[in-house]
């Protein structure tokens, strides 16, 4: 444990709290905005077809209307988007590629009459046949998703190769430790996996205003990435950065699927057509076919000695990414590194594709990668231990790298005790204690590549009226940046919280910062922040210095006031003047990426099973928040529960279910079942580890997305261990049930 | 048509379409946004306000079926005397985090506290299985509730996690 400063290490009350408590806090749906006209998206009910013709006759014909955009208003653009692959019409253009795609926009004076309006539009399609399951799109042989060869977008590394199959980028990793493998005698274990399509469910869904000027564009947008939706926007519609302005009010919620350009480009494509500044507001049936969690299937198979001593793993992955590539090759690469689990392999052979299908497009979603693949690792470990009849925390304990070792060549080393962290859950699970029937323990490690980029920038201000200001571009979703990039700044300026004050993002004022994903705010942004916030601690030494005629070396500053012997100043008098700033960045971390650290996946878990219902309860969980330094253990403990009934969900119910035709059934939260507080686990244990060993301010490093892959591959090892193997996911009573009847008979007599 | 809301103890007198919405009628027209749209069906709890005292979901009430019932909501509760409390609760447990969910949460829980209603854990967790929080777990927002209605901290529970540090090793 580590002492707790002023601000750092104190679970301090979030500045929002007020606001947030109220109804005062605005979001993008309560902006106030003169002139507004309302857009409603017409959207294919199939999910492949050639748009035959479009009539917006009737349409235009509502009162109210003010104009119907298509494709047909686009054609001086090129007027196709994606950050990675720029692969997306803004609206379909002669073709539609899943049931979903924005196909028409009206827009309105009313949301009823854009609403009542878009009804009337219509689309004559001339259907072809969908692709829908991933393993088919990836066949050899199997027809196109797109005809025309991927265009990497702004965002894609140099040097990524995009190919024509639907299984467009590959992610591999093929390294040995040893030259000759020898798998002779080995324990061997391969089965194939599958993981269901899964919505984030924000609950505030994508709202964007925006208006077309004649010195560019504005947008307000509940998004995570401002600079890079600006950056597309700048792209897409042939502007430079400087005149596209992006600003963030509060977001309700985002776990990456406000992540890069989402609604932006149609509601900006509508206001250019229309004149006037425009509010497109998603719905949920809206939002689950903007994003989702990319289905996957994989064959994994693993080697080991029969004294435990790992040999190889071998994994073939498909990503289902949807008609559009979104954030899917990220997501894909870190899938493929999941794969490889934090052992000591002496062969690591990992395939991982990313696939177009004709389904609604997926992208991130809150520990992407280590959520699809450590429980299909961690799974087969369970199985080699217990056909070796080695304990398997004791298995894992002896395969695990060690600080420093490599886990994937050219990547960081592995910087966390992962052994202890286990530990710490083996203790809080009562490891090896005996449990009645259909009951289970269950325990995973694994490690998930975080930070992605150092590019974080951040300025502080001390103002006249003696506040600090903290210019920083770090998304409020709900996880606490603001709260814990003004404890940095308070804790490194010697201020009390109530004076200093970060503001919301405006592209236009704000310092750059890459995202707010990747568990990176804390851990990057906050390098930024107090990287600025020693220099202004530097100047505002300097400037009292020269204003008190002493000595810096004579001064200290503490509680807003500068001091030597009995004299002393508010630092306020300092800015009397003018404001004084300073900048910093977070250029200093190493390495280029996508780990400029790795986030720890630790968790437990035991369950209970009703065989004959097939239900699962979960009385226990325990999650290691690997933190380095908590700057807010409240918020870091909230960060790990708040995830665990995400995992909860996703675990055991949460599915997206498409029909045989490719339309999503269960488009609404009646349908598609959230957890509620019903679902909480009895016992929730939240261990916050503290070994000041990560890259960002006092030792931190990130947090908040290591429990999906940690607590999902947890939450399987427990099911197993009750008695019911798991190789597909939502473990929901129905599979349940059916996996106990088929284990059952598998195993009687006869 | 003509509809006459009271709102929040302010008489409203409105133009209305005969189905206008309750919580278009509070966002657009009155301002108050407070109450969030989120799912639209009744299952979310954010868009949740008092109509005579009882909690409604106003994303599918028709204004005009509020006739002579006062409106009440979290702008309402958020100026009257007795909210400190809440506050202080949840600031204490830390009990929200993206806010979205938090209007409908305390919403519900108003007429709740007036009625004396909740009396052990389990009654929180039943009359609170109608608001959705996607980003805290929950137990934070349970603890809250139950301290600001006088229930006893489960157990294991009040010195451990809420503690200003946290678990540590």
């Amino acid at each position: 444990m580590i002492p707790a400063g002023t601000a750092v290490g104190r679970s301090v009350v979030r500045p929002d709290l007020a606001a947030k408590l109220s109804g005062a806090a605005v979001y993008g749906a309560d902006l106030p905005v003169a002139g507004v006209l309302h857009v409603k998206l017409l959207r294919s009910v199939v999910a492949h077809a050639r748009i035959a013709a479009v009539d917006p006759a009737a349409a235009l014909e509502v009162p109210g209307v003010v104009a119907v955009v298509t494709a047909a208003d686009l054609v001086d653009l090129d007027a196709t988007w994606g950050h990675y692959v720029r692969d997306r019409p803004i609206f379909a253009d002669g073709v539609v590629r899943f049931a979903g795609e924005i196909v028409a926009a009206v827009a309105a004076e009313t949301e009823e009459a854009a609403a009542a309006a878009v009804t009337t539009i219509e689309v004559e399609y001339d259907e072809l046949p969908a692709l829908l399951d991933v393993a088919a799109a990836a066949a050899p042989g199997a027809a196109r998703v797109h005809d025309r060869a991927p265009r990497p977008g702004f965002a894609c590394p140099p040097g990524t190769e995009l190919g024509m199959d639907n299984a467009f980028y590959h992610h591999g990793l093929q390294h040995e430790r040893v030259a000759e493998v020898d798998e002779a005698g080995a324990v061997v274990v391969q089965h194939e996996y599958i993981f269901p399509a899964v919505y984030q469910y924000a609950m505030e869904p994508h709202v964007v205003v925006a208006s077309w000027e004649p010195d560019g564009i504005s947008v307000h947008s509940s998004c995570q990435h401002p600079f890079l939706v600006r950056q597309e926007l700048a792209t897409v519609f042939g502007l430079p950065l400087e005149r596209v302005r992006v600003r963030v009010p509060f977001v309700g919620g985002g776990f990456g699927s406000k992540s890069y350009t989402k609604m932006e480009p149609v509601a900006v494509a509508v206001a250019r057509a229309v004149g006037r500044p425009v509010r497109l507001v998603n719905r949920v049936e809206d939002a689950m076919v903007t994003t989702r969690r990319h289905g996957m299937r994989c064959r994994m198979r693993t080697a080991v000695r029969p004294d435990g001593r790992f040999v190889s793993r071998q994994a073939w992955i498909w990503m289902d990414t949807g008609a559009y590539a979104d954030n899917g090759p990220t997501v894909t690469m870190v899938a493929g590194m999941a794969a490889v689990g934090p052992y000591r392999w002496d062969r690591v052979d990992i395939d991982a594709a990313c696939v177009y299908t004709h389904l609604p497009p997926s992208g991130s979603y809150r520990g992407f990668g280590a959520a699809h693949l450590q429980w299909v690792g961690e799974s087969q470990v369970d199985e080699v231990a217990a056909l070796l009849g080695i304990d398997r925390l004791e298995l894992r304990l002896r395969n695990l790298l060690d600080r420093g070792e490599t886990l994937i060549p050219g990547q960081r080393p592995l910087d966390a005790d992962l052994a202890g962290d286990l530990r710490e859950v083996a203790k809080r699970l009562d490891w090896g204690g005996a449990l009645p029937a259909w009951r289970g323990r269950g325990i995973s490690v694994g490690v998930s590549p975080a930070g992605v980029s150092a590019r974080s920038a951040a300025r502080v201000e001390l103002r006249p009226d003696g506040r600090v200001m903290v210019l920083v571009g770090s998304q409020e979703i709900g996880q606490g940046a603001r709260t814990v990039h003004a404890q940095i700044a308070a804790e490194v300026l010697g201020l009390g919280m109530e004076r200093v004050v970060v503001l919301p993002t405006d592209t236009d004022h704000t310092p750059y910062d890459r995202s707010t994903g990747a568990s990176r705010s804390t851990t990057v942004a906050g390098l930024a922040v107090q990287r600025a916030s020693e220099r202004l601690r530097t100047a505002l030494l300097a400037a009292a210095a020269e204003h008190g005629g002493v000595p810096v070396d004579e001064l200290t500053l503490r509680d807003g006031r500068i001091s030597t012997g009995k004299r002393s100043w508010d630092i306020a008098e300092l800015a009397a003047a003018g404001p004084i700033g300073a900048d910093g960045d977070a250029s200093e971390l190493t390495g280029a990426g996508p780990a400029l650290f790795w986030e720890v996946c630790v968790a437990g878990a035991e369950v209970s099973v009703d065989p004959e219902t097939g239900l699962v309860e979960v009385p226990r969980v325990v999650t290691v928040a690997d933190v380095g330094r908590a700057v807010n253990p409240s918020l870091v403990e909230r960060q790990d529960e708040g995830c665990t009934l995400q995992v909860i969900g996703n675990a055991f119910f949460e599915e997206m279910r498409f029909s045989e035709d490719g339309v999503l059934l269960n488009d609404s939260l009646l349908d598609y079942r959230v957890p509620t507080l019903t679902d909480v686990p009895a016992e929730m244990i939240c261990v916050i580890v503290e070994n000041g060993d990560g890259p960002g301010p006092f030792g931190a490093k990130g947090c908040g997305e290591g429990v999906f892959g940690g607590l999902t591959a947890a939450l399987v090892s427990a099911v197993t261990d009750a008695g019911v193997p798991v190789r597909e996911l939502p473990m929901s009573p129905d599979r349940v049930w059916r996996w106990i009847q088929q284990t059952t008979s598998d195993t009687a007599p006869g | 048509m003509g509809v006459r809301l009271k709102v929040n103890g302010a008489i409203h007198e409105l133009e209305l379409a005969h189905n206008a919405l309750l919580l278009d009628v509070l966002r657009d027209r009155l301002g108050l946004t407070g109450a969030k749209r989120s799912c639209d069906m009744q299952v979310c709890g954010t868009c949740t306000v008092l109509v005579g005292e009882e909690p409604v979901s106003s994303c599918c009430f028709l204004a005009h079926d509020a006739g002579d019932d006062e409106v009440q909501t979290i702008e309402g509760f958020a100026a009257a005397d007795g909210f400190a409390v809440v506050g202080a609760a949840f600031a204490e447990h830390n009990a929200f985090q993206c806010g979205y969910c938090t209007p409908g949460f305390l919403m519900t829980l108003k007429p709740l506290l007036a009625r004396g209603t909740l009396r052990s854990r389990e009654d929180v967790q039943r009359e609170f299985a109608g608001n959705l929080c996607r980003c805290t777990g929950y137990r934070a927002i349970v603890d809250a509730i139950c301290e600001i209605a006088g229930i006893a901290p489960a157990p294991g529970r009040d010195a451990a996690a809420s503690a200003p540090t946290g678990q540590q090793r």
